[in-house]
């Protein structure tokens, strides 16, 4: 029971970086590497304003601005410096380690005698007797299902209509008179905001900051976003956000199932080996729709 | 109208492949002419429709709007007067979005992109109004994907969504090179019925010597960056296939083909 909390608890709050990955890996068709950086900068951020005593609550919209402007320089060094995306992404995922250790502070912090957005005196008057080991489940779906329908609020918007558009089709967003790169500029913004504001929902959930937390969230993220929309890509009535979200969740239970054969340090293997199936399970279903076709 | 004065346009300039394609080439284009283009493979049509929006850059020269010098201005800016349907039926679409999805998208032209809703449900009647004139069945299929429709199809829709805001000017990309002959004769009746209802200033590159001929008001020849037949009015009128057809010989006895 214990484990299926845990694995809910942390498919969600990876749901939310999901929805992030989902923006710019499905919709802008744009390999973005800034979220390995962009996740522990939401933490960071987190991290430093807790132990400055400012309310918990307050860090999740400033971790998601944080994560705006990372967005917005991959965006820039993309766009107006012309340089190739997965080179814009692992750019900035660089410069982000070590402005994640100025804003942290140190490597690690530990955020256990803080109050959180799970712990704290208005949570604890709300989840009492048996609701209390469901608490934090019950946050973290609050908050990823928030980013969720924000999310498909937005997909159907004018905005979010060009933003599909520019992935799809640049030349169309030209022809309409947009500039397709402050498009695609806006689009890593949102997408690295949610990763963000993922990074500082998963450290008050651990209650500790982790430089090296971020090491493999991209993988993580497409896995998940992979694993969703490859799965229920016959389910129409499903939307995509929330083929996402269950992907996540997915994701994290088969971890969860294979580390417990293995040893801790096999972790990054399994991942590895976890997203090459899924990749290789993917395909093969593409290949089939195609000869039946 | 538009006026392209003394273009140069370098190809890979500043290497041992450096090809000049126009040197001081001049076009006017009066409001409301619908100007047919033809020329042989590599005769800088493409290139001038390219130059005129602004998707390429030039070495010198100007392009004016109305008398405003646009030169400088970056594609997307242009395009606000300008609607361009491509060779390549998939470079109109959006693929991945629905008829619905994709007329609200170009029925938004020029205005904000902002965070109300994209799709209008009041102009949805007009959106099935407009793709019925096509006869393709298209307005029941609203919420279908464009991904999966045909080429001929997607051409239309393309046709339709750039000219559904007010434009001044159309750049016709060899836009019915694509197509069956069937869809190409619906989509250049199309075509000319748009032109003429909007009055459009058209330009439009066609390796069809017949719709050159018989569409349109003006016809131009290009050959080597330079028109060789700018034919308008009366004379254009007067015109044959045949004669266009006799020059073309002539240009490939020129070049030794």
């Amino acid at each position: 029971m214990n484990m299926i909390i845990t694995i809910l608890e942390q498919g969600l709050i990876y749901g939310i970086l999901a929805l992030g990955v989902y923006i710019t890996y499905k919709i802008l068709d744009f390999p973005d590497l800034t979220v390995d950086g962009s996740f522990p900068l939401g933490a960071s951020v987190t991290a430093m304003l807790i132990t400055r005593g400012v309310n918990p609550y307050l860090t999740l919209p400033i971790a998601f601005g944080v994560g705006v402007l990372a967005g917005v320089c991959t965006g820039l060094i993309h766009v107006k410096c012309k340089v190739r995306d997965l080179l814009s992404g692992i750019i900035m995922m660089t410069a982000l380690w070590s402005i994640n250790l100025y804003i942290a502070g140190t490597a690690n912090v530990p955020l256990f005698s803080q109050k959180t957005i799970f712990k704290n005196d208005f949570t604890s008057s709300i989840f009492k007797g048996a609701l209390a080991p469901y608490a934090t489940l019950i946050i973290v779906l609050i908050i990823a299902l928030v980013c969720k329908v924000l999310l498909d609020a937005y997909l159907r918007t004018k905005s979010g209509f060009l933003l599909r558009a520019v992935g799809d089709n640049d030349t169309l967003v030209t022809s309409l008179a947009k500039d397709e790169g402050n498009v695609k500029i806006l689009g890593l913004a949102l997408a690295n905001g949610l990763v963000s504001l993922a990074g500082a929902v998963f450290c008050q959930e651990q209650r500790v900051f982790e430089i090296s937390m971020g090491t493999g969230a991209i993988v993580i993220g497409l896995a998940s976003v992979i694993i969703g929309t490859s799965l229920f890509k016959n389910l129409s009535f499903l939307k995509a956000t929330t083929a996402v979200l269950i992907g996540s969740i997915i994701y994290k239970a088969c971890v969860a199932i294979a580390i417990r054969q293995f040893e801790p340090q096999s972790m990054k293997l399994i991942t590895a080996v976890l997203f090459l199936v899924i990749l290789i399970l993917s395909m093969d279903r593409k290949k089939k729709v195609k000869t039946n076709a | 109208m538009l006026e392209l004065r003394e273009i140069q346009k370098y190809y890979n300039p500043g290497t041992v492949n450096e090809m000049c394609l126009f040197q001081g080439f001049n076009l006017k284009v009066e409001q409301g002419q619908f100007v047919s283009v033809v020329g042989s493979n590599g005769s800088g049509k493409t290139s001038m429709l390219n130059i005129i929006c602004g998707s390429i850059p030039i070495e010198a020269g100007q392009i004016l709007i109305n008398g405003d010098d646009i030169t400088k201005k970056k594609e997307y800016i242009r395009n606000q007067k300008i609607g361009r349907v491509y060779q390549n039926p998939a470079v109109g679409t959006c693929p991945s979005m629905t008829i619905l999805e994709n007329m609200s998208l170009a029925d938004n032209k020029g205005k904000l992109y902002g965070l109300s809703l994209g799709i209008n449900r009041q102009r949805k009647e007009h959106y099935r109004e407009l793709l019925a004139q096509l006869g393709l069945g298209l307005e029941d299929k609203l919420d279908v994907k464009v991904g999966s429709l045909s080429g001929g199809q997607r051409q239309a829709m393309a046709l339709l969504m750039s000219t559904m805001t007010p434009i001044e000017f159309l750049i016709l990309d060899e836009h019915t090179a694509a197509l069956d002959p069937k869809t190409a004769q619906l989509i250049m009746e199309l075509t000319d019925k748009i032109v003429k209802e909007k009055k459009l200033t058209t330009i439009m590159v066609t390796h069809n010597l017949r719709y050159a001929v018989e569409y349109g008001n003006r016809l131009i020849m290009m050959h080597q960056g330079e028109c060789i037949i700018d034919k308008a009015g009366i004379e254009k009128e007067k015109m044959e296939t045949e004669d266009i057809l006799k020059r073309f010989n002539e240009i490939s006895i020129e070049c030794g083909n």
